[in-house]
Formats: structure tokens, C-alpha cells, sequence
């Protein structure tokens, strides 16, 4: 502990102690650019960094225990809680490791709403980087422009599913509502106007002088060391690896729809924001695909499986063992096959997948989150030795992490 | 006589079991002709397979948890399998007295993934993968801190989640979902010292709980009090609020709801 006096003033954050002439500080967690409750403890020579280390857990909720103690369905409204910027995006991949584990069809309409969350969601996730990154680095009227986009897309989700926030809007088997009426004409306005604000954006940032001198070169890193630390989605493309579990493993309608994978080869920060608005670009071509889509599909919306999924309300409500069937499903669970399921979905923020261990219980025996940003966070103790302190706030924007599927 | 709960699980079981259901199996299949095939061809010659079947997808290899720098090794430069995308432990101890540790991997060549089984007993460590894989420095910490499997030569091998201070292992299905006795006390214990347990009195964790006399907090909305005041001294007629006479907005008043032009 430091005795404060006139001359050594006292300062919480800073530790002067040291026989070296480093200086460590602490970064976080309440700090308004550590993107949550991130806590970055940095050693600086002068203005370097020569030593970062990441400390989390500070918004650990135990999700993956609560995954074990409850039954599958009452577990998906708290995927929500992960990645809680696009929380379809953790719905759908926990839905998807269920179906993949139960072994069921999902009827096509409800892929097709689900495609369309998973885009819109993207959308709103990218667009709440370019915000919270661009005013990491002191561009604030994008921060103004991105989230006033960013609303619209979230007013979508809101007709669709009541929540802006957590959707909760899959469910295992499929669907639980059809899209409201005129949905699709709302959404494919809000597609007509949304190229033009990625103009904008772009407009303002990507040629800027000074937003060039803060990204470019800033947070390089290399393709082996993105391999080495499990970095996936863009952090992973913008190394120069084409790895898109949309396209490369396709789950969903995304092995039906036309779209481009932008890759990046110039590793550093200013290639990532330009994926990024590139993707916002393709998920726009995405969703116009899927408005297509829509009208041509049958109205069933739940597989029918009814050893793990309830019936429709009509049957319930008409028949017997629809209702016998359900009362089990809700009170007891569904109880899918002994073994281990793995599966990747592309989240906004990279690979998310969930291992499912069951044991042939109502309770997943082992249920683990892979969350994308958890690698993201571990990687920024490689990538800030050796960068200035100034560009330490932009690494940490450009690695997108989010602090609810960090800490779990 | 007390009912007898079992101590080395205490995670949520079903209450109600047929008798005579018994769970079906995920099918595992053989390993057949390809990719999978050259790759527990590859395995087989350079460490002691174990098991090997594709599940879901996934082929999954079973080894002795010596060999898991070698399988994952051999994986990486023969196999073409260079990112390890997960790593993770299950916990058999009641059931085996083991641990299972599994490792994900993925091949960006292939598109295809494999995942490493091996198992450990309770007081065994495993050796770390950090050589191979970076993702290890911050994945076999979380194993460390839910689990307490230790791992041998990890350069920093520290709680992550959890703080370091911390007694026990959350994840263990010996630990309880609402946390052991050293949980519901840690911040009493850390911040005040052990004596103040009684005083401060156990964490209320009933979210509904409403308490009238508590005149610190938004419990008594409709008879409002000033802020603090004794509760002995409280009188309890009703505070007339006067709410704005201005009619709320009714959104479902058109048969479409309007939506910005915008959109």
C-alpha cells in the first residue's frame, strides 16, 4: 500500500512500487472502452505495453452449470444472456445443437425465420461495433448514426418476437410464432435504406486520415498465431483464412443462398472494420434472398417429433395424447439420446458452438459454451506486448469481444 | 430418518423414472473410407487408439491421457487438424471416479472436426497443450478453475473465472447449482471478517420477497414514508398519489400498427 503524502500522491490505479521503471496500471473493469467488465492489468515502459494480462470474471453467472440443471427448454432463455448483443444468434446454436442431438427436420418456413433473425441480428451486432469501436477511437457522431440504424433493426426484432434485446425468438424444433403481417415489406424497407447509411459510414471512416492512423497496422495478427489461439469469424478472416462455417459447413438455408465471404489479408484492424462492413453488405443480400423465399414455404412451423417436441396448440388443445405428450414435455423434459453432440454455428463474433453431453436425462450432463470471444480475450495478451497504450483501446474494439459469453 | 441425498452429485436429477425405459444411443458409426479413415489410420501409428467411431458428424478418438501432447500433435502436423477449437473437462467422478477431458479440433482444409477423448482419474494431471496450441494458456486455466484438474507445465496456471481465493470447483457435480456454505458467505467473510456472519445474516436470494417495514427501498409504493424513518413510528394510511390524468397511448388502436415510414 502506498503512504499518500505531497510529494508521491496516491493513486488506486497506478503502482509506482516497482524497481524497474515499469509502471503497472489497471485497465478495467469499469473502465467506459473494456467493452463490459474487462480488466486488463498492463506493465508499461513509458508509453509501450510490455506486459498485458486479461483478467475476467467479472460477469460470471455460471451458465453453463445452470445448462446442467435445467431441462433443454427452460435452458434457452438463458442463452440470451451470452452474447447478449445478437442473442438469436446463442439461441439458434443451442437450438441446433439440441436438433442436431434429437435428430430432427426443422420445417422449412421456420429456417427461413431463423436464417432471417440470424442476418438481422448480425446486422444489429456489426453495427453496434462500428459504433461502440468508432467511438472507442473518437469518432462519435458514427456512434450516433449506427445506433440510430442499429434501432431500426431492432424494431424489427420487436414486431417479430415482443424483445430488442433478449429474443429468445427459436426454439427447439423450429419456430414458436409466424412473422407478423407486412413484416417482410418493413424489413425489406429497412434493407433499401440500410446501404445507403453503410455509405455513409464508410464515407466517414474509411478513407479518414486520422480513423486510418489509429486502425491501420494497429493489432496485427498473424495467421498462425490465429490458428494458435482458436480465433475464428472475422478476427479469423481478417488474418487472410477463408473460414466461414456459413459456407464451409452450411447449417441452415445458408448451403441454398447466394453469398460472398469477404477475407482480408492485411491482419490489423482497419482490414477487420472493412470486413465487417462488408459483411453488413452480404447479410443485406441474405435477407432480400430469404424475403423471396418466405411466401413459398408451407405454414408448419414446429417439427414434428413428438418424442421431444410438444404439438401445436389446436392438437393440445383437441387431442388427447397431444395433450398427454405435452404435459410430460413441460414437466418433466425431453430426453434425447445418450451421446455428445458439437455444433458450430458463425455467430457475429465467430465460432459459437455448443458440446452437449447427454446422458439420457432431462439434463444435459455437460453442456459447454465455445464462445468466440473468450479466445479473443486470451489473444490480447499476445497481441498488446509491445503496442502503445493509446492503440490498446482500439485492439480491444477491433477483437469485438462482449463480456457475456467471455465470462458465461 | 433424514432422506438419503448423495453427496458426490448433487446437480438436478429427474424425479420421475420409467422403470423400464432405457435411453437410446446416438448411433456411432464405423470409421469409413476418406478423410476420417487416412486420419485414424495416422493415429493409430503413432499413439495407442483407444476407441475410435463418427458421431454426429464427428470423429471421435479415444487415448490415454499421456499420449494427448503426441495425438494432438500428430493431428496438427500429419492430420491437417490446426486449430483446437475447444478444450474442456466432464466430470465422472461419481459414476468412474474420472474425469473426461476433451479436446475439439478443427480442420480448415477438410472442413472436417475431430474431437480427442481421454480420461483422467481425480488426482491426475494432465500435460498441457500450450506448446501446440496457444488457445490452451486460457482454456486449461478454465479447466483448472471449474474442475481443479491440474495441468502440467501450463506457464500460468491460475484461476480464471473465479477469484483466486476461491474453495472449490464450480463445474464439479459435486458442487451445488446455488453454491457451498464458503460461497453464500465470501463477500461477509472477505469484507467484514467471519463475526459479522450473524450480524449481516444470510444472502436473501427470494426476488419476490416485499418487506413492509423496510423504508429504504421501493417496498411501499402507494404508502410512502420519508426515506428511513423508524418503521415502529410508521403510520400506514394510504399516500394519495395522484396519477397524470393524460390517457396512455394506445398502441393497438389501428388495425395495422404503424410503423416508422422510415422502415
Amino acid at each position: 500500500m502506498q503512504q499518500p503524502n505531497k510529494l508521491k500522491p496516491f493513486f488506486e490505479n497506478l503502482n509506482f512500487e516497482r524497481e524497474d521503471n515499469t509502471m503497472v496500471i489497471n485497465f478495467g473493469p469499469q473502465h467506459p472502452s473494456a467493452h463490459g467488465q474487462l480488466r486488463l492489468v498492463l506493465e508499461l515502459q513509458g508509453e509501450q505495453v510490455v506486459k498485458a494480462l486479461p483478467d475476467i470474471g467479472y460477469l460470471h453467472r455460471g451458465v453453463e452449470k445452470m445448462g446442467e440443471n435445467m431441462i433443454y427448454n427452460e435452458f434457452l432463455p438463458t442463452t440470451d444472456r451470452l452474447d447478449y448483443i445478437a442473442s438469436t444468434s446463442n439461441n439458434y446454436a443451442f437450438a441446433h445443437a439440441v436438433e442436431k442431438l434429437i435428430d430432427i427436420e426443422v420445417p422449412r418456413r421456420a429456417q427461413v425465420i431463423r436464417t432471417m433473425l440470424l442476418e438481422l441480428s448480425r446486422i444489429i451486432s456489426h453495427l453496434f461495433f462500428l459504433a461502440t469501436h468508432a467511438l472507442d477511437v473518437g469518432a462519435m457522431s458514427i456512434f450516433l448514426y449506427a445506433f440510430r440504424e442499429r434501432e431500426y433493426a431492432m424494431d424489427l426484432m420487436e414486431d417479430y418476437c415482443g424483445a430488442r434485446l433478449t429474443h429468445s425468438a427459436v426454439r427447439i424444433g423450429g419456430v414458436p410464432l409466424d412473422l407478423p403481417e407486412g413484416w417482410t415489406d418493413s424489413l425489406s424497407k429497412f434493407l433499401d435504406d440500410l446501404p445507403e447509411q453503410i455509405k455513409l459510414y464508410e464515407d466517414l471512416l474509411t478513407e479518414n486520415r486520422i480513423w486510418k492512423m489509429r486502425l491501420e497496422d494497429v493489432g496485427i495478427v498473424t495467421p498462425e498465431q490465429a490458428l494458435s489461439w482458436g480465433c475464428s469469424g472475422v478476427m479469423l478472416r481478417g488474418s487472410g483464412i477463408e473460414y466461414d462455417i456459413r459456407k464451409e459447413e452450411p447449417y441452415e438455408l445458408y448451403g441454398e443462398l447466394d453469398f460472398d465471404i469477404p477475407v482480408s489479408d492485411r491482419c490489423d484492424s482497419y482490414g477487420r472494420y472493412r470486413l465487417y462492413m462488408e459483411e453488413m453488405k452480404e447479410s443485406i443480400k441474405i435477407l432480400r434472398q430469404l424475403i423471396e423465399m418466405y411466401p413459398e414455404t408451407e405454414p408448419q412451423l414446429m417439427a414434428h417429433a413428438p418424442r421431444y417436441i410438444s404439438a401445436p396448440k389446436e392438437e393440445i388443445m383437441t387431442q388427447n395424447y397431444a395433450l398427454m405428450q405435452h404435459f410430460v414435455l413441460v414437466t418433466q423434459g425431453m430426453r434425447p439420446p445418450k451421446g455428445t453432440v458439437y455444433a458450430p454455428t458463425e455467430s457475429p463474433k465467430g465460432e459459437l458452438g455448443f458440446l452437449i453431453r447427454s446422458e439420457g436425462e432431462p439434463y444435459a450432463y455437460r453442456l459447454k459454451c465455445r464462445a468466440p470471444s473468450f479466445f479473443h480475450t486470451g489473444i490480447l495478451q499476445d497481441l498488446l506486448p509491445g503496442t502503445y497504450i493509446a492503440d490498446v483501446v482500439t485492439i480491444i474494439g477491433s477483437t469485438n469481444i462482449i463480456f457475456g459469453e467471455v465470462d458465461r | 430418518m433424514r432422506k438419503y441425498t448423495p453427496k458426490d452429485n448433487v446437480q438436478k436429477r429427474a424425479k420421475y423414472n420409467d422403470r423400464f425405459w432405457v435411453a437410446p444411443t446416438v448411433p456411432r458409426l464405423e470409421v469409413e473410407e476418406g478423410h476420417f479413415r487416412d486420419v485414424a489410420d495416422k493415429m493409430a501409428g503413432s499413439v495407442e487408439v483407444l476407441d475410435i467411431y463418427v458421431e454426429i458428424g464427428q470423429l471421435v478418438i479415444h487415448i490415454n491421457p499421456q499420449e494427448n501432447l503426441k495425438a494432438l500433435e500428430t493431428l496438427r502436423d500429419e492430420c491437417g487438424y490446426t486449430v483446437c477449437s475447444e478444450l474442456s473437462a466432464i466430470d465422472y467422478l461419481a459414476r468412474d471416479g474420472e474425469f473426461e477431458i476433451f479436446y475439439q479440433m478443427l480442420n480448415i482444409k477438410e472442413r472436417k472436426r475431430v474431437r480427442v477423448i481421454t480420461r483422467i482419474a481425480e488426482n491426475q494431471a494432465i500435460e498441457s497443450i500450450v506448446p501446440l496450441f496457444d488457445m490452451a494458456k486460457f482454456a486449461e486455466r478454465e479447466m483448472y478453475d471449474m474442475f481443479g484438474i491440474y495441468v502440467n507445465n501450463h506457464p500460468y496456471l491460475k484461476r480464471i473465472i473465479m477469484p483466486d481465493d476461491w474453495e472449490g470447483h464450480p463445474l464439479r457435480k459435486s458442487y451445488p447449482m446455488q453454491g457451498d456454505e464458503f460461497a453464500s458467505w465470501y463477500e461477509v467473510d472477505k469484507i467484514f471478517g467471519k463475526e459479522y456472519r450473524d450480524v449481516i445474516g444470510p444472502e436473501n436470494r427470494d426476488q419476490a420477497r416485499v418487506d413492509r417495514y423496510d423504508t429504504q427501498r421501493f417496498a411501499r409504493v402507494g404508502k410512502e414514508v420519508p426515506f428511513g424513518a423508524d418503521p415502529a413510528l410508521v403510520d400506514e394510511t394510504e399516500t394519495p398519489i395522484e396519477y397524470s390524468s393524460a390517457p396512455l397511448a394506445d398502441y393497438n388502436a389501428g388495425k395495422h400498427v404503424e410503423l416508422d415510414k422510415r422502415k
